[in-house]
């Protein structure tokens, strides 16, 4: 298939894995801040390919997982309406809040739906005026102009019953929270393609030049994933910090504008909350003001709920690096993706779920 | 016949009620809620050795002979979908059940829940296609059974089948017989229902359109037969996709599994929207493929002999069952690595970017 069997290549992923050991002299931590290249990483075997002394850290990218419990009760609590049909991409179905999940929600008579698009949501508004549809808008910069297109749309043709619980955040303050961090042994980053296909990468040159970290945009294919590892041990090796783009094929420097201009529209910056890390100021998107009649939280007063993160789960040092999934005492035995005690170890882009999926054989702690 | 009433206060749940104390749409995903819903809550409440096998039939002995029975019932959504309908789906289905034993099926039932409201022209199409698809199998439909609910109580057409067939001399096929050594063979491209039901399920277009791969396997069992009495495991791969099979068979057999990501037959078609929508095809729904553990030394009649018969013109190996690692099923990556390929807990999720 074209753009995809290219960058699966054995031959070329023997080169450039070749190409690492060759230039790899120190060990060195760099994090994947993406889900998705956490995904790749474990599903390819990655880590168990590159040397030794190159340690992956799996960031806090990915959607589902950084998610705060409290805005999966406030879907719990608004999908349980009589008078709502609750639509959400698939993988938030299972992920677990204070006491049940979406699933169990439908299986209570709730109307709990998977789409594929916020714009399908949209459509049931549309086609069921009697009905209130709401929208679980969560998702890093990604996903975010699809359901900015969605609200706008929703204002543009009047469908009143339709609305989104936003619970949107963004990449470049999560980078810098990790920086910031006096514990932090991260050392260079690979940045998120598919975020940056969007934002462009523009928001990361301040970074690079405050932290002196270096930092390569980079796909989702294996042997994106290793170009990218091998462009930053490049650049720690040499002493180099500096801005790189390995997925110039679907990233540009000034990303995409109109993309850009319709997130400016609909949403502005808000402190957010991050699953088992905390607030990180300035972290996220909320409904802008001309577009607040759409904001599901106000709709269906659920803004005063508050709920306790699980106090075993260490999912917070798992997003931010300082532990690797298996060494969290739970792992593989109180919590596994049958019984998840955090969002890590739901959603299939999560660091936990991908450690237990592809990596309990060597792992004694795990029986199956 | 004595009178005691259950004793409900000692009856206990077997299944962790602290997960789901409701039934989930993923305890019939295939997946792990599936299998320990049966194992768990049916599997004790009717405790049998017979049942205890999990075949996809039973075998039964009958005054001497073994017969192969298999039961079925589709919910399928939506009724019409490209490649087949409900009815040829229900038939295939447990006709493909009681092959996967080594038994060609005889005669089957059919029982049909209808919902008030639905066009008979649309039951006579489907009526049609189950008669269509049973002559295609070689099985009589003998014994049937209608029922009618409420309208909006059901989705217009429940079917269930049941059916026996007889298990021939010297073939003894179960998915507890694998052993290390064997030789891993699939019939053909995976994951192709699954996309076929989703692509008009869910309104998603692909660019071409993707037909269900629903057929009749009883043949291309006979075929393989033909070649060779020795084949130790059939299994077909429908929902929980090659992966929920395949780590039946090893957890069964108490064998490991290997298989080369790079030899699994997957459509360009199937390929793409699994991509674009975050699924893995090794998880996705087959109706009309099998996979099958034979030794060794008859590998090469037997591919030879699925390759020449219409059901099994994909066939290819993609792996052999190992002593490492009993239970679990690994895949060696494109790229030289390696993971554990697990069954999904419920249905598997489209993931968020």
């Amino acid at each position: 298939m074209k753009y995809l069997d290219e960058f699966h290549d054995p031959a070329l992923a023997r080169t450039l894995l070749d190409d690492l050991h060759r230039i790899t002299t120190r060990p060195w931590a760099i994090m994947e801040v993406c889900g998705g290249q956490t995904h790749s990483i474990i599903r390819y075997g990655i880590d168990q390919l590159i040397p030794e002394e190159i340690e992956m850290i799996h960031g806090p990218g990915c959607p589902v997982c950084v998610t705060p419990l409290e805005v999966i009760d406030k879907a719990l609590a608004i999908a349980a309406r009589d008078d709502v049909t609750f639509c959400s991409f698939g993988d938030m179905l299972r992920v677990p809040g204070s006491e049940a999940d979406l699933f169990r929600i439908k299986s209570g008579g709730g109307d709990v739906r998977i789409v594929y698009s916020p714009l399908d949501a949209l459509r049931i508004a549309q086609e069921t005026p009697e009905r209130q549809v709401v929208f679980f808008g969560i998702g890093f910069e990604t996903t975010a102009p699809a359901n900015a297109m969605a609200v706008h749309e929703a204002k543009r043709l009047g469908v009143e019953n339709f609305s989104m619980l936003v619970s949107h955040v963004l990449v470049p303050p999560a980078i810098s929270a990790i920086m910031d961090s006096p514990v932090t042994r991260v050392q260079g980053f690979l940045a998120a393609g598919h975020v940056c296909s969007v934002m462009g990468y523009w928001e990361y040159d301040p970074l690079v030049d405050k932290y002196r970290v270096p930092i390569v945009v980079t796909g989702f294919e294996p042997l994106d994933v290793l170009d990218g590892i091998r462009r930053t041990i490049t650049q720690l090796e040499a002493g180099r910090a500096e801005l790189e783009n390995a997925y110039p094929r679907a990233v540009n420097y000034e990303g995409n504008k109109p993309a850009q201009a319709m997130l400016a529209d609909v949403f502005e910056v808000t402190d957010r909350a991050w699953r088992g890390i905390g607030v990180i100021p300035q972290s996220g998107w909320k409904l802008s003001e001309a577009y607040r009649d759409f904001d599901a939280e106000a709709r269906f007063d659920v803004g005063d709920i508050e709920v306790q993160e699980s106090a075993v789960c260490r999912s917070g040092e798992v997003l931010q690096g300082l532990i690797k999934p298996n060494e969290c005492e739970a792992f593989g035995t109180l919590c596994t993706p049958r019984n998840p005690l955090g969002a890590t170890m739901v959603s299939s882009e999560g660091a936990c779920a991908a450690y237990y999926q592809y990596r309990r054989l060597d792992d004694p702690k795990v029986h199956r | 016949m004595t009178d005691t009433p259950p004793n409900l206060e000692a009856w206990t749940c077997p299944l962790p009620l602290r997960d789901y104390p409701t039934i989930v749409l993923g305890h019939g995903g295939g997946g792990k809620l599936s299998s320990e819903l049966i194992e768990h809550l049916f599997l004790p409440a009717f405790a049998n050795p017979t049942l205890a096998g999990l075949g996809d039939s039973a075998i039964v002995d009958v005054g001497g002979t073994r017969v192969a029975f298999s039961t079925d019932s589709f919910v399928v959504q939506p009724l019409f979908f490209p490649g087949g309908n409900i009815g040829e789906l229900a038939v295939n289905g447990t006709v493909n059940d009681i092959a996967m034993s080594g038994a060609q099926p005889m005669v089957m039932s059919v029982g049909f829940i209808l919902e008030e409201g639905l066009p008979l022209d649309r039951l006579g199409v489907i009526a049609e296609s189950t008669g269509a698809a049973a002559r295609a199998a070689g099985v009589e439909l003998v014994t049937g059974d209608t029922k009618v609910v409420d309208q909006g109580h059901g989705d217009g057409v429940y079917l269930n089948t049941s059916g026996f067939g007889i298990v021939p001399e010297g073939v003894a096929i179960g998915p507890d017989r694998a052993l290390p050594g064997d030789v891993v063979i699939v019939s053909g491209d995976i994951g192709v229902h699954g996309i076929a039901i989703m692509s008009v399920r869910e309104g998603i277009e692909f660019g071409t359109v993707v037909e269900s791969d629903t057929m009749p396997l009883n043949g291309l069992v006979a075929a393989m037969l033909g070649a060779s009495r020795d084949l130790h495991a059939l299994r077909d791969p429908t929902r929980g996709g090659l992966a929920a099979t395949l780590n039946e068979i090893a957890r069964s057999s108490e064998v490991g599994v290997e298989y080369e990501e790079r030899l699994l037959p997957v459509p360009e078609a199937v390929a793409s929207a699994c991509g674009f929508l975050g699924l893995d095809p090794i998880h996705v729904a087959n109706e009309g493929k099998l996979v099958a553990m034979v030794p060794a030394a008859v590998v090469d009649d037997v591919l030879a002999a699925m390759l020449a018969h219409p059901a099994g013109s994909g066939a290819t190996v993609i792996g052999r069952v190992v002593e490492d690692h009993p239970g679990v099923v690994v895949a060696r990556t494109a790229i030289g690595g390696s993971r554990i390929v697990d069954t999904q807990i419920g249905q598997q999720l489209p993931r968020i970017c």
